[in-house]
């Protein structure tokens, strides 16, 4: 009876947050998952339920493939880009910079503002006009000799999403550069000094030395790029709106949901976007739990 | 004899200072190559008209004006008020759910609480896609769909997770001593949680509140979903004004930068805190 009293208050102050989050995010989740599995293809109609059949014949839409191709392609170049830059920015600020405070202030500040004001420039910055029409890049390859790197930059037809990956990975490799230099500076200096005395070079001192101590970051670091990235959304429809060329899963959704007013369409892709993030987050956070306990 | 004896250090710092310039010199680099879209929003801001020609994309203004801020002031107007309405009630109702959330998960246990601590992560990763149909039935059932209360509550519950983290791995840091002594003394969790733990809470509200205001502030896909044109915040209105094919450049860049600006304010005075909070998403305190 004691113990009870001892923890039911802490039960019943955290009680508010329980209920909204079991409502509002798992319930919803659920709810919505529901609804995918409805024929409730209008606004009006009550919805019968079908199974799977709109998970299966969402595949037989010519869209839904061009946008997950445009997922993946945009999503291998993002997370890719933004953890090579931000470790490049790290490594090379991890032992000391005159005025680092200033570097890291500057390479971060893109964070702080919002994915559609970057659109915004950025859209501006890749305009595919080339030669006498040329504005933003290509404009400044013209005028300084290197006019053959002109190209359509999203509005490429196979690497369109490439491009688009570019201003994500200048608002976010700032971030991944802080977690690598935390990463950085959480190797005791000893242990480099030891590895030194016992004749590793410098780079076998990285790689045997630093390089262990970087695991952790570089998978918090791919999580959340990762997350980011399957979800985009915000940022597409700044520099395109939403055209085909540009597709993603959360525009298809959103168009879905807005334009075909189609409510099992849209729950079907949700769900798909749920389960592309929840495949790698779940274990990641079983796993990050478990190793905080130890 | 010395000089050979002396020869590796002297040669050592050399290269020392050869990879010290190396990295300086990239740095550098990239510093102008980040900065370029700040050149080009601030430059082609203050542009008239008459300038916006493709030849002169790059240059400076040749007469500098404020007519692009003028006009974009005046059409972002209403969505800066709308997010100032939404972002600051919100963060703060966020930071105080969240104070209670970590200091009842970190010193307040319960059985299941470390189970329950995960099922509040898993809701930090979710893409909001994925509850956005039932949310919008919800909140039209609720009545507040459309409006800036139904937005603020949308954010808050969906900030919990980020926000009981954040103060949880603050809160650990303080010694359970404390705690116990002052339940010896006799006080109950609510009076220590308000003799004890709030008078140190400071740091952890400054990161909170300044995560959530800035993940408000810049939110997109909440307010196109949820809101209607009378509660659209700054981003929904830039995104329209800069979509619209008749707006210029120029008022598109000033209105970018005008949505940005409390945040970067926030960024550039309080840059320690903010890096918390970036650092707290990490999933490490």
């Amino acid at each position: 009876m004691t113990r009870v009293r001892r923890w039911l208050p802490g039960l019943l102050l955290v009680t508010p947050s329980i209920v909204a989050i079991a409502v509002f995010v798992y319930g919803m989740l659920g709810w919505n998952f529901q609804l995918a599995m409805t024929d409730k293809h209008d606004e009006i109609s009550e919805g019968k339920f079908v199974g799977l059949t709109n998970f299966v014949e969402l595949w037989d839409q010519p869209r839904w493939h061009i946008s997950v191709n445009h997922a993946i392609v945009f999503t291998l170049v993002f997370v890719g880009g933004a953890l090579v830059l931000g470790w490049l920015l790290a490594f090379l600020m991890e032992k000391g910079i005159k005025g680092e405070g200033t570097f890291r202030a500057i390479y971060l500040f893109p964070m702080a503002i919002s994915f559609v004001a970057t659109g915004i420039v950025w859209r501006w910055l890749m305009n595919s006009g080339q030669d006498e029409r040329a504005v933003g890049l290509n404009r400044l390859f013209d005028s300084i000799g290197l006019d053959f790197l002109q190209w359509e930059w999203f509005r490429n037809q196979d690497w369109g999403m490439a491009a688009m990956a570019i201003p994500a990975i200048w608002q976010m490799s700032g971030y991944v550069m802080a977690l690598f230099l935390a990463g950085f500076r959480g190797v005791p200096e000893e242990l480099r000094e030891a590895a030194r005395v016992d004749g590793c070079t410098e780079w076998k001192v990285y790689r045997y030395v630093v390089l262990p101590f970087l695991r952790p970051v570089t998978l918090s670091a791919l999580i959340i790029l990762g997350h980011i990235s399957l979800k985009v959304f915000d940022l597409i429809v700044a520099v395109s709106g939403k055209q085909i060329i540009t597709d993603v899963p959360a525009v298809f959704m959103w168009v879905a949901v807005f334009d075909s007013h189609d409510p099992a369409k849209g729950a079907t892709i949700a769900s798909y976007i749920v389960l592309s993030v929840a495949v790698f987050v779940v274990p990641y956070l079983i796993w990050s739990v478990r190793r905080e306990k130890h | 004899m010395t000089s050979v004896a002396q020869a590796p250090p002297d040669r050592s710092r050399a290269r020392a200072r050869i990879s010290y310039g190396i990295r300086l010199t990239l740095l550098i680099l990239f510093l102008v190559i980040f900065l370029i879209p700040v050149y080009v929003l601030l430059a082609t801001s203050f542009k008239p008209l008459t300038e916006a020609d493709p030849g002169q994309a790059w240059n400076l203004p040749g007469t500098w004006t404020f007519e692009a801020w003028r006009v974009a002031w005046e059409k972002l107007r209403p969505g800066l008020v709308n997010s100032f309405l939404l972002a600051v009630p919100g963060s703060l109702i966020s930071a105080i759910l969240g104070s209670m959330n970590g200091y009842v998960l970190s010193k307040w246990r319960f059985p299941g609480s470390d189970l329950l601590f995960t099922l509040f992560l898993f809701g930090m990763f979710i893409p909001y896609q994925g509850v956005m149909i039932p949310l919008v039935q919800v909140m039209v059932n609720l009545g507040v769909y459309g409006g800036i209360p139904g937005l603020i509550l949308a954010h808050v519950v969906y900030g919990i997770p980020i926000c009981t983290l954040i103060f949880r791995n603050y809160y650990v840091t303080i010694p359970d001593e404390l705690i116990e002594a002052s339940r010896v003394d006799g006080a109950g969790m609510l009076r220590t949680f308000w003799s004890v733990v709030l008078p140190v809470s400071a740091p952890a509200f400054a990161v909170v509140i300044i995560w959530q205001f800035t993940s408000m502030w810049n939110d997109f896909l909440f307010a196109v979903f949820l809101t209607g044109p009378q509660s659209w915040p700054a981003t929904v209105l830039l995104n329209n004004i800069a979509g619209a094919q008749a707006t210029p450049y120029s008022q598109q860049m000033a209105a970018a930068i005008l949505s940005s600006i409390p945040t970067m304010i926030i960024y550039i005075l309080l840059g320690r805190f903010f890096m918390r909070g970036l650092m707290a998403g990490a999933l490490k305190g």
